[in-house]
């Protein structure tokens, strides 16, 4: 089922257990799966599943206990903090439900941080990088906006703009709609879907239903196992799927 | 992170949060302040106390009677031990690097005249007492040679005692009583104000020292002689020069110690000086207690800051800063913030230290040796205060810092 050289990212036996005093929770017991290039994965499951946890770790902002990690032709698992610190920047990037976005601080300042702490070395134009990225999520006319002065669902959109920013190899979002309205968690579905018609992986963790649907894969997760892994459409199927009419969306800049 | 963009993060952190940012600096700027305010009376008070040292004379060389090596000088009371106007005058003749000497011959009486009496000192003197003691006249003359040979009862009055005695007004050629002897005023001195230790220098009246111990008081006794050379250069060789003099003069032998002391003003000085060094390191040191305090505040506020801020380094980090590149944050954040606490401190301190003089009559002096050192050591606390929270931040793991609440 996997191809090769094919996959973003691969799990094999991913452990996490949280010690707390005397008792010890299970958070994640053995999973093992493989995002493809190009693919979009719906993670679900019930609360307390170890949803959160799967993600964090894949994010690298957390360790796992036990098992083996590999992103983008790397292996993570064994990685310091700063190396750690470098994925991040580079090859991850992550939306949170609740947005995390810094406060008094512009959407357009929001989003150049992740270039501000880019040591790389490539050679970019950081403002107009983020601005192209604002762009993208249809917030081009609100570079200046802080966090207070924008909607809930345009502070998810700059946060994946954040997420953008830096050409990351899989965007992770841990229930990005969470604190969204539901006419709001559609355009932001939205989004996501159309980034993924241009090409970009992605994984998200949801709870609704119909929000799943959007992926052509989903996985489901109980007390920290893998109990359902399932293709829902066919790849191509998906990419050629015509996707909602969304008037805010710009026209691709597709990732190589 | 490039230094231009950890200057910028800072920076905009900074300016985000004015009512921190301020708080913060409160306590350095107050602390900066004292320590200018502090340190500009001290050394207000060392710099009056130095022109007035100067304002004894220029070069001035002190003989008093009494060895120094034994702990006293006054054994002025045995007769090998005195000072003699002799001394004075063989200093005067045989002295090749002295240019000018004065006996000085002391006493304290009523004086009559003018506008009635008063009760002063009259110091007896020689001609060049003026030169030494580099006093300009304010009427009239001081006495020369010829009078002081001929014993003339003249007299020259200190500012005070004229104040007192003929206010307003030019004495010259008018007479006083001195002991019941009409002495005829010649001349009045300019004002001179008070020594280091607060007597006044112009409640005094002079004359030649021949007529003070023949005609006035009856007394021999001379109280110490001055001297002076031409330059400051001469000084050491001068103090040589006079104790072998006076040794001569003496007639001490081989193994016979000194009896007399020679000081020069920078001994006098010297010892001035020690009590007021000791004042302002005192007035400085209890300053600093209140920039440790200002530095203590930074730590509190930055810690506290760290906190609330949790989530913003977590969101920093998820973005993928390193460890490094908070600490540094944090660092600069706070080092810029003491600096600009010193700065602005040293702008108020500066500003107190004038009012402050001009409220009181006191000397003060900001050097930029103190601005220096003030603003170095207010780096210094944002550097020391700001690292532990520094430290405790960029510590964090990125997850725990974003699950704070
Ligand atoms: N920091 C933590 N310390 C201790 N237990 C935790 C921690 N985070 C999560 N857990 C536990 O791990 C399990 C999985 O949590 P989580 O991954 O947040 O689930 P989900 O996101 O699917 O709701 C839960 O039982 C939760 O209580
Ligand atoms: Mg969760």
């Amino acid at each position: 089922m996997d191809g090769q050289q094919d996959f973003v990212m691969r799990t094999r036996g991913l452990r996490k257990t949280y010690v707390m005093g005397k008792t010890k929770v299970h958070a994640l017991q053995g999973v093992d799966f493989t995002v493809h290039r190009g693919e979009m994965i719906a993670i679900v499951g019930a609360s307390g599943s170890g949803k959160s946890t799967l993600m964090n770790i894949i994010g690298c902002l957390d360790y796992p206990t036990g098992g083996t990690y590999q992103l983008d032709g790397v292996q993570v698992e064994s990685m310091g903090r700063n190396k750690l610190a470098d994925i991040r920047n580079q090859k991850i990037g992550f939306v949170f439900q609740g947005f995390n976005l810094l406060a008094r601080t512009s959407a357009l300042e929001n989003v150049e941080l992740p270039l501000l702490y880019d040591r790389s070395g490539r050679k970019m134009k950081i403002r107009d990088k983020a601005r192209e990225a604002l762009e993208r999520v249809g917030l081009g006319d609100r570079t200046n906006h802080e966090p207070n002065e924008l909607s809930g669902g345009q502070q998810q959109r700059v946060a994946i703009a954040r997420a953008l920013v830096s050409s990351p190899a899989i965007l992770l979002a841990d229930e990005p709609t969470g604190n969204l309205d539901s006419q709001t968690s559609v355009e932001v579905m939205a989004l996501f879907q159309e980034l993924h018609r241009q090409g970009m992986t992605i994984l998200v963790v949801t709870h609704e239903k119909d929000v799943a649907q959007c992926a052509e894969r989903i996985i489901e997760l109980r007390d920290g196992r893998i109990i359902r892994n399932e293709l829902v459409r066919d790849r191509r199927d998906a990419a050629l799927d015509p996707v909602p009419a969304n008037p805010v969306l710009q026209q691709p800049a597709g990732r190589a | 992170m490039k230094s231009s963009t950890l200057i910028k993060v800072a920076s905009q952190s900074i300016l985000k949060n004015k009512m921190r940012t301020l708080l913060t600096m409160l306590g350095i700027v107050i602390g900066v302040g004292a320590v200018i305010v502090m340190v500009a009376i001290g050394q207000g008070a060392q710099s009056q106390i130095q022109d007035q040292i100067n304002n004894l004379g220029t070069n001035m060389i002190v003989i008093t009677p009494g060895s120094s090596n034994q702990g006293g000088v006054n054994r002025g009371a045995q007769s090998y031990n005195r000072l003699t106007a002799k001394d004075a005058e063989k200093i005067k003749r045989e002295s090749l690097v002295v240019s000018a000497v004065s006996p000085v011959v002391f006493s304290r009486t009523q004086v009559i005249g003018g506008q009635g009496n008063w009760r002063t000192t009259i110091n007896g003197v020689s001609t060049d007492y003026q030169i030494i003691r580099n006093w300009d006249l304010k009427y009239g003359r001081f006495f020369d040679q010829a009078e002081q040979r001929q014993m003339r009862r003249i007299a020259v009055l200190g500012h005070t005692v004229w104040e007192n005695l003929y206010p307003g007004q030019d004495p010259v050629g008018q007479s006083v009583q001195i002991r019941n002897v009409p002495v005829v005023i010649v001349g009045v001195l300019e004002k001179k104000g008070q020594t280091a230790n607060g007597t006044d220098q112009d409640d005094v009246i002079f004359a030649p020292y021949t007529t003070v111990q023949t005609r006035l008081s009856g007394w021999s006794r001379i109280f110490q002689i001055l001297a002076s050379t031409p330059s400051t250069r001469d000084i050491p060789e001068a103090q040589a020069e006079l104790t072998a003099i006076m040794r001569e003069a003496h007639g001490l032998s081989r193994w016979e110690e000194d009896d007399f002391t020679v000081r020069n003003q920078n001994d006098l000085a010297e010892a001035a000086q020690g009590t007021t060094q000791i004042m302002t390191w005192l007035l400085a040191a209890i300053a600093s207690i209140s920039l440790l305090v200002g530095g203590i505040g930074i730590m509190n506020i930055m810690l506290v800051s760290v906190t609330e801020r949790t989530r913003e380094i977590g969101i920093r980090m998820a973005i993928g800063a390193r460890g490094r590149d908070v600490l540094t944050q944090f660092l600069v954040e706070s080092i810029v913030m003491s600096v600009l606490g010193g700065m602005i401190g040293v702008g108020i301190g500066f500003i107190s230290s004038n009012v402050l003089g001009q409220v009181t009559g006191w000397n003060t002096v900001v050097s930029p040796t103190t601005i220096m050192i003030a603003l170095g050591f207010s780096a210094a606390v944002g550097i020391f205060f700001g690292f532990y929270p520094a430290r405790k931040a960029s510590s964090l793991n990125p997850i725990d810092a974003l699950r704070y609440e």
